[in-house]
């Protein structure tokens, strides 16, 4: 599959970088981060709290089948400037990871392609690297999916 | 597992530890050859060797008297790879909005 995601973690320096060009008019994918319905759809959290503008704020949960808290987390609006930029914070509730402050930029392309620049910055290298390898057990779990998937094919 | 992990994270962080790894990709050295390419104390050129060493990302072999240090590329690969779980996982959410936004231009 085609890789148009591209995520560059410079060493010794605490941010992540992450890049991507939608084929989406920039109107649309500004959308998509502002209203609180899409957010749900996309980002797989129900939304509880969604309050879109300078020095608004936000929450999202995520419950288990069994009614439980899986993962919610929260962050404040610092600033949003409609397709252009937002700046705002994100912090996961009931974790050891500290608040990690988020730089977007959109930019339009043409008239259906747009790119998103994201800009984390996470209160020390220690802890952006902690947050690299979250996924880290998902992603063994995925190729391990895809090696069952090709045997499978085999037969 | 995970702590063996972030021992080679921070093993590579290092430029002495960098500089180190890029000699050896070219060819396998001595302790000794290996320091006179630095200016620092050999005590400290041997510190960092046991680092690298002890996460894998060299591995000693004796030649006679001469222990010689090979790099590592399998467990180099590894690290060039500690990205992309987190690079597919924003790939997916991206994927997934894009989707979601198509759809609702459509509507």
């Amino acid at each position: 599959m085609e890789r148009k995601t591209n995520l560059t973690a410079p060493d010794g320096k605490q941010e992540i970088l992450i890049e991507r060009i939608f084929d989406l008019p920039l109107n649309l994918l500004f959308l998509a981060y502002t209203k609180a319905e899409l957010v749900e759809q996309w980002m797989g959290n129900k939304v509880i709290k969604w309050d879109h503008k300078d020095h608004g704020s936000y929450q999202l949960e995520t419950i288990g089948e069994s009614g439980n808290v899986l993962f919610r987390a929260n962050g404040t609006i610092h600033k949003s400037i409609e397709n252009q930029q937002i700046i705002r914070t994100f912090e996961m509730e009931n974790s050891t990871f500290p608040v990690q402050l988020e730089f977007l930029e959109f930019e339009s392309i043409d008239n259906n392609t747009s790119k998103l620049a994201m800009k984390i910055v996470y209160k020390s290298v220690l802890d952006r690297d902690e947050m690299l390898k979250l996924p880290f057990a998902r992603g063994i779990h995925l190729a391990h999916n895809r090696i069952q998937q090709i045997i499978s094919n085999l037969k | 597992m995970m702590n063996l992990r972030r021992d080679v994270f921070q093993a590579i962080a290092n430029p002495t530890r960098r500089t180190i790894l890029l000699l050896l990709a070219a060819q396998s050295m001595t302790a000794g050859s290996i320091a006179s390419h630095f200016d620092t104390a050999r005590p400290t050129v041997s510190k960092h060797l046991q680092i690298l060493t002890e996460c894998e990302l060299l591995k000693q072999e004796q030649q006679g008297r001469e222990i010689y240090y090979h790099f590592n590329a399998q467990k180099m690969r590894e690290v060039a790879d500690f990205l992309e779980p987190f690079r597919q996982m924003w790939e997916e959410k991206f994927n997934k909005l894009e989707q979601i936004m198509l759809n609702y231009k459509s509507k």
